[in-house]
């Protein structure tokens, strides 16, 4: 088990529990996704898939494929947490139907919500991208 | 390579475990946390009834007249009270969409005329033409209103009673202590639907009868 392996083992690791959990809060816990919400899952969704992939038999340029679509879901996390916390106006946001994108659905020990779940998965996973692409691609 | 694979699988499955238990701990908290509840917070003074009047089983719905399923839903529920004589429909209300809360002060204010259930039933009758997603028509509601036997000058005037304003404040209230997320949702004798749908509120209901 080289290190690079478990780097990328770890990411897909985080992007399966992200997954599941967003999955968890629609699905079990009935909280209705905004569409900033939706926008994230469509970058996060596919990421535990495509690293799977990526590590069953190590793929070196697991990077070139996962990496676009974390970045922007971490684009995504980055606007949504904005809005969020009240950084950008919500004038701007695009929420029009269905539920706010500034809701506060669920706050854990006063201040784990879910956009900064998504902007902390995301993070994570794009750093654990980059130390595999700077230390083991090659 | 096998310790790798052994590693995957092990993830693999841990996860999807630890997805149904967390499922199973939610479900039986949120069991348990109803359960639990003070039953006075399903069955306000103020909310309006039907069926019985000295019932076995209290099924409390949180509706929304400009709700589709709500609308659906009603013939049934209308039903459950005619074929169970011990059954009292408590109705509160969940206004979740942009045009529900001035409906439902019109509909309190119908209460006042002893009109209620036929208003509503005229709201559901039309509420695909002024609750339609795509481009409501409140307006609409007033011209529907005339097929009920209402004194319509006294609704505009009653619809925004401070009182009546204050019980549907407390409705909303109640939604957000009880988690009430969408609509119609049902309780039956305090106890919420395992899973939704007319069969698993059919179901719920005749246990409660038969303890």
């Amino acid at each position: 088990m080289s290190i690079g392996w478990i780097i990328v083992f770890i990411a897909w690791i985080i992007s399966a529990v992200s997954t599941l959990g967003s999955l968890f809060f629609s699905e079990v816990m009935m909280l209705p996704p905004c569409i900033l919400c939706w926008y994230q899952r469509i970058c996060m969704y596919p990421l535990p898939i495509l690293l799977f992939s990526g590590l069953l038999k190590l793929d070196k340029s697991v990077f070139r494929y996962t990496f676009p679509l974390a970045l922007i879901g971490w684009g995504f996390a980055i606007y949504h947490n904005l809005l969020y916390y009240k950084v950008l106006p919500e004038s701007a946001s695009p929420c029009v139907r269905g539920i706010s994108c500034t809701t506060v659905q669920l706050e854990w020990l006063g201040f784990i919500t879910i956009p900064l779940l998504s902007l902390f998965g995301f993070s994570l996973i794009l750093i654990l991208l980059f130390i595999y692409r700077k230390n083991y691609e090659n | 390579m096998k310790t790798k694979l052994f590693a995957i699988i092990a993830v693999v499955i841990s996860l999807i475990a630890g997805y149904f238990m967390a499922t199973y701990a939610y479900k039986s908290s949120q069991d348990k946390a109803t359960s639990g509840i003070d039953q006075t917070i399903f069955l306000r003074d103020y909310a309006p009834r039907m069926g019985s009047t000295n019932p076995k089983v209290y099924l409390v719905e949180f509706f929304d007249p400009e709700c589709e399923s709500c609308r659906a839903f009603y013939p049934h529920v209308k039903q459950i009270l005619e074929e169970n004589k011990d059954v009292q429909l408590v109705l509160r209300y969940a206004p979740f969409h942009p045009n529900s809360l001035n409906v439902v002060k019109i509909l309190e204010a119908a209460r006042k005329q002893n009109r209620y259930f036929e208003t509503l039933e005229v709201l559901y009758k039309y509420q695909p033409q002024w609750g339609d997603h795509h481009n409501p028509r409140p307006d609409l509601v007033w011209k529907f209103l005339e097929e009920v036997d209402l004194n319509i000058e006294r609704v505009r005037n009653e619809m925004n009673d401070p009182a009546v304003l204050a019980n549907i404040e407390q409705d909303i209230k109640d939604l957000e202590t009880l988690q009430v997320r969408g609509t119609p949702t049902f309780f039956v004798n305090g106890r919420p639907l395992p899973s939704f749908g007319l069969e698993p509120l059919k179901k719920l209901i005749k246990e409660e009868l038969s303890k």
